[in-house]
């Protein structure tokens, strides 16, 4: 599998560390119980398109955001962890 | 002997000598195992996998299913290597298999009169019912049904890999891959092109061709010189490409010196090679398929286009007098170069109605006989053919040659992931929609004409297919009958396995596939795909369009596992960290212990002590008087910027803004769910410079976990953390002698005063400037050495040596884990994921006045319960007997399981302070259990130990000794 790392570029996944799954908003250090359980716990497990956190860990060492298809494993968008993905490139 | 006056790839000049079960023949170079048998006369080469039955060489390449031999012997022993593609050089010896005692003779052929009992499903049915019988049975049966034998001994030979990207990735060298590869390098792209066989041409080296009105041969000669002289293209022979993965990765593995009568020194046996290709051209050519009859696979019965090869690269005819039977125009070819060598043509058996291809008026004109609507009964004969039983007649014969069609290569298009669709004309399954970024041409795609061929592999980099030009080919499914009518003869599967399997309610191809094990063999059953795929559509009632295609997956063909493995066996199975400390110990002839990737001592033997009597004398020395221990494999990271602070405090429970430049702190962090992460010390270097130390154990999930926080969650705080792990040697200096050693050695006051616990300090150690750390993981009054890693073995030497007068030891990581756990710290055993900071009596430190990394959930009603088990200490009642890491602990000394237990036992080690094992124990409600008697059950052993429940700080409680 490659993976485009936006800092590095393509990149075999071999260098990459899976980081779990980006689609959950973390909830603000206050949020109710309730919605951190959902947030640490409650884990959907699509066949598809895909929000994960990577990181580049024998690479740059940045955390990175994708869009990968779970089923053909195409990475459909890449990007920084700290931002919100485009619909891809 | 059978080779005839002259023939394409053998050097008649050079004759070889080889061995094949005892006896010396011999061959030329450039035969394969295959020719050079046929060329000796020697037909019968195998036993079949089941049922014993005497078989001989089928087809002339890859796809060969029966003439699988063991090459070589002792440690190099190869087994079922296809004597199709083995290339003989002198001295090889190769042996056949799975017959006993000889070939001629095998007792194993019983198994071919017991069929009946035999069938698929046998051992399921048979053997499974009588409960031991199948223990008994299995031995004998696996013995009996088989292919060769792997040595039991150490591979001998060395493999490598390596990696190659490339613009357009060619597999196969025929005619379409040779012109695909032209056309690509002559734009300039870089190429690899990759062949099985030891030459590329394909089947132009095979029969009698022309392109261009020039000989084949002098067509190819050309490509191969233009090929060579483009600095961008590589060419790679005797490569099986056998796995296609994800984005474009292409697995193939290279035989280098197999070939080889002396490799010669630094050459691995096999390279693989990891391809990652822009394009991939698979031109993976066509394998002919079997037509399915009783007996059909006598020795001597043969694919008609094998027969071609043989003559026309080998100068072997494999018969004198040949039957040929097909359904398409293609083997009328064969007809034509037995008449022209020489051979007898007895009839050719075509079970079509007609046909008007210029092959088929060839022959006719010559007057060789033609059977228009004729298919075979049976094949007659035993050990040797004899003749074919035909709707024509019966026809006395020694060859048979079999074409019922052509099938794709399609094996790594599916890996692919690309979709084949049934095509009426052609009879078979060709690709259809590709997945990734690839192309199949020439016969791989169903284009089975040369000039289609040629067109194709030029237009590749277009991804243009020529339409597909047919053979005439007219299938039809099987007819059942009496005998055995093979539609796999590897595996030993028959039309009526088949049937059996259908009437049994296996209906789809896929559970059909696993029930008969039709195409489980090594070779994939390739030579019966149509066949089979006929039957079996035939036999469900449906038409073969709709049927879908049995999966693919890697490896494509067998492949050693050596190669997979590469160099990374042994001591390079992964990388060995050292400490810089490392020569000194290794040099001291110490007992290593493994910790993730590092080694580390485990204890400093004196004379011929065991572990326990090492550890304890360690432990007693460094308590009385002072140990030396390499502590350099803890995680170190440092972390730098304003912010620096705040960001500490997020992360760890416990408080950090009021951390003095100067000070160390103890520091607890937890995951998002509330439990205990990992533990470990944070020094305040300089205003805005701190170093966080870890475990050895999550030194990179720290660092991974800290960078994530700081790049996705707080990325305002401005923080850069980097891993110093390697940089630092560090070192502890333990005991109540620990002061008066150092101050000779160090540059700055260490007195009590002036550096207590805690305390943190730049300074020259030995006259090396690094830093000096009063923290204690021992308990005793202890410093933590650090100095760059190229200076830790000449400080650690000069430790040593000034330690003489002060009795100093040096302790490994046994006494280590003895001395915390007599102080009832927290490790790895505890610190095992599923724990709160308060099970590990640590719930004083978290603070209630911030929010940091699991606040939240820390709070749940779950971790809060008083009944969780919580960190106690253990100690056996009778004084001396070990209590088991991994005990369940009960309060009943009888038990019988499943019971609920109240908890287990993290860690042990002997105390020689206390003279006792101890142990510390996760125990539910442990502090109300204090002074009460627990049972540590381990029905492993079958063993009960009766402990009683204390304090988890077995020694010094207070840490006085430590402060003072």
């Amino acid at each position: 599998m490659l993976i485009k790392c936006p800092w590095c570029g393509e990149r075999d996944a071999g260098e990459f560390s899976y980081g779990g799954d980006a689609s959950r908003p973390r909830p603000a250090e206050d949020a109710a119980e309730a919605d951190w359980l959902a947030y640490v716990y409650d884990r959907d497990n699509p066949r598809g398109p895909h929000q994960e956190f990577w990181q580049h860990s024998h690479g740059c060492r940045q955390w990175l955001r994708l869009r990968r298809d779970t089923l053909s494993h195409e990475v459909l968008a890449s990007g920084p962890a700290g931002e919100p993905l485009g619909d891809g490139e | 002997m059978s080779r005839l006056a002259q023939g394409g790839l053998i050097d008649r000049e050079r004759p070889l000598s080889f061995a094949f079960d005892g006896r010396r023949y011999q061959g030329f170079a450039g035969d394969t195992l295959a020719s050079a048998l046929l060329a000796n006369g020697v037909g019968l080469v195998a036993r079949s996998f089941k049922y014993h039955r005497p078989r001989g060489i089928v087809s002339a390449g890859a796809e060969e299913p029966n003439a699988l031999v063991t090459l070589h012997g002792g440690a190099r022993t190869d087994p079922n290597a296809r004597a199709t593609m083995v290339e003989v050089h002198d001295g090889l010896v190769a042996a056949s298999q799975n017959r006993w005692p000889g070939l001629a003779f095998d007792l194993g052929q019983v198994n071919d009169w017991l069929s009946p009992f035999l069938s698929p499903g046998f051992y399921y049915k048979t053997f499974m019912a009588p409960g031991r019988g199948w223990r008994f049975y299995e031995g004998i049966i696996r013995r009996a049904a088989g292919m060769g034998r792997a040595s039991r001994l150490p591979d001998p030979d060395r493999y490598e890999a390596r990696n190659l990207h490339c613009d357009v990735l060619v597999v196969g060298g025929g005619p379409a891959g040779l012109t695909a590869a032209l056309a690509a390098g002559r734009e300039g792209r870089r190429v690899l092109l990759l062949d099985e066989n030891p030459r590329f041409g394909g089947w132009l080296w095979k029969e009698e061709r022309e392109i261009d009105g020039q000989p084949a041969l002098d067509w190819l000669a050309a490509a191969e010189a233009e090929l060579a002289a483009m600095a961008e293209v590589r060419l790679l022979p005797r490569t099986t490409a056998f796995g296609y993965y994800d984005h474009n990765l292409v697995a193939a593995v290279e035989r280098v010196t197999e070939h080889l009568e002396s490799p010669g020194d630094g050459l691995p046996r096999q390279r693989l090679w990891r391809i990652r290709a822009g394009r991939v051209v698979l031109a993976t050519g066509a394998t002919e398929q079997i037509l399915t009859f009783a007996d059909n696979d006598r020795p001597g019965v043969m694919l008609a286009g094998a027969v071609r090869a043989y003559l026309h690269a080998y100068g072997v005819l494999p018969g004198r007098r040949a039957v040929i039977a097909t359904n398409n125009d293609s083997a009328y070819r064969t007809a034509l170069a037995l008449h022209r060598a020489g051979a007898e043509v007895a009839a050719v058996l075509d079970s079509r109605s007609d046909s008007a291809a210029p092959e088929v008026a060839t022959v006719r004109d010559l007057g060789l006989p033609i059977h228009f609507g004729a298919t075979i009964r049976r094949a007659l004969g035993g050990k040797t053919l004899q003749g074919v039983d035909s709707d024509a007649g019966r026809f006395d014969c020694d060859l048979l040659c079999l074409s019922g069609g052509w099938a794709p290569a399609v094996d790594l298009y599916v890996q692919s992931g690309g979709r084949l669709r049934h095509d009426e004309g052609l009879g078979c399954l060709v690709p259809d929609r590709a997945k990734q970024a690839c192309v199949s041409v020439g016969s791989a795609a169903g284009s089975f004409a040369l000039a289609d061929c040629l067109a194709a592999g030029n237009d590749s980099a277009g991804g243009y297919v020529v339409p597909p030009e047919g053979i005439g080919v007219e299938p039809r499914a099987p007819t059942p009958g009496p005998g055995k009518r093979f539609l796999d003869p590897q595996t030993d599967t028959t039309l009526a396995d088949v049937g059996q399997a259908m009437d049994e309610g296996y209906r789809s191809v896929e559970h059909l596939k696993r029930y008969t094990t039709l195409g489980m063999g090594v070779d994939q059953g390739r030579i019966g795909q149509i066949p089979a795929r006929l039957a079996v559509a035939e036999a469900r009632g449906q038409p073969l369009a709709a049927m879908a295609a049995t999966a693919h997956r890697p490896p494509a063909v067998p492949i050693a596992l050596g190669s997979l493995a590469g160099r990374e066996i042994g001591a390079h199975y992964r990388p060995l960290r050292r400490t810089p400390m490392d020569g000194w110990h290794a040099a001291r002839g110490v007992s290593w212990q493994d910790a993730g990737l590092w080694r580390r001592p485990q204890f400093y033997p004196v004379g011929d002590e065991n572990i326990d009597q090492a550890s304890a004398r360690e432990v007693a020395a460094t308590r009385g008087g002072v140990g030396l221990c390499d502590v350099s494999p803890l995680g170190k990271i440092d972390i730098q910027g304003p912010d620096t602070a705040e960001f500490l405090n997020r992360v760890y429970v416990n408080g950090w803004k009021g951390l003095a430049v100067g000070r160390a702190r103890y520091g607890l962090m937890l995951r998002d769910d509330g439990l205990v992460f990992d533990d470990g010390t944070t020094s305040r270097l300089a205003e805005h410079h701190y170093l966080m130390t870890t475990t050895t154990a999550n030194a990179h999930a720290v660092l991974a976990m800290l960078e994530y926080h700081l790049q996705v969650i707080w990325p305002d705080l401005r923080v850069l953390v980097a891993d110093v792990t390697d940089q630092w040697a560090a070192m502890s200096i333990a005991g109540p002698r620990a002061r008066e050693l150092l101050a000779g050695l160090v540059d700055i006051d260490i007195g009590n005063q002036a550096f207590p616990f805690m305390a943190v300090a730049e300074c020259r150690i030995a006259g090396v400037a690094g830093r000096l750390f009063r923290i204690s993981f021992s308990g005793e009054l202890a410093y933590e050495v650090a100095v760059p890693a190229d200076y830790g073995q000449a400080v650690w030497q000069a430790i040593v040596d000034a330690g003489g007068p002060h009795d100093l030891v040096t302790y490994g990581t046994e006494s280590l884990g003895t001395m915390r756990i007599e102080k009832g710290h927290a490790a790895g055993p505890e610190l095992n994921g599923t724990t709160t900071p308060a099970d590990l009596s640590m719930a004083r430190l978290v603070s209630g006045k911030k929010p940091f990394i699991g606040h939240r959930l820390l709070g749940r009603e779950g971790l809060g319960d008083g009944a969780r088990p919580a960190l106690v200490g253990l100690l056996p009642v009778d004084g001396k007997t070990w209590i088991k890491a991994g005990a369940q602990l009960l309060t009943e000394a009888e038990a019988k399981p499943p019971v609920h237990t109240l908890g287990h036992v993290t860690s042990i080690a002997f105390s020689p302070e206390l003279d006792t094992p101890i142990a510390l124990a996760l125990l539910s409600d442990g502090a109300e259990r204090r002074d009460q008697i627990v049972y540590a059950h381990f029905p492993l052993h079958n063993e009960v130990v009766a402990a009683r429940v204390t304090s988890a700080h077995f020694i010094d409680p207070d840490g006085e000794r430590m402060r003072g």
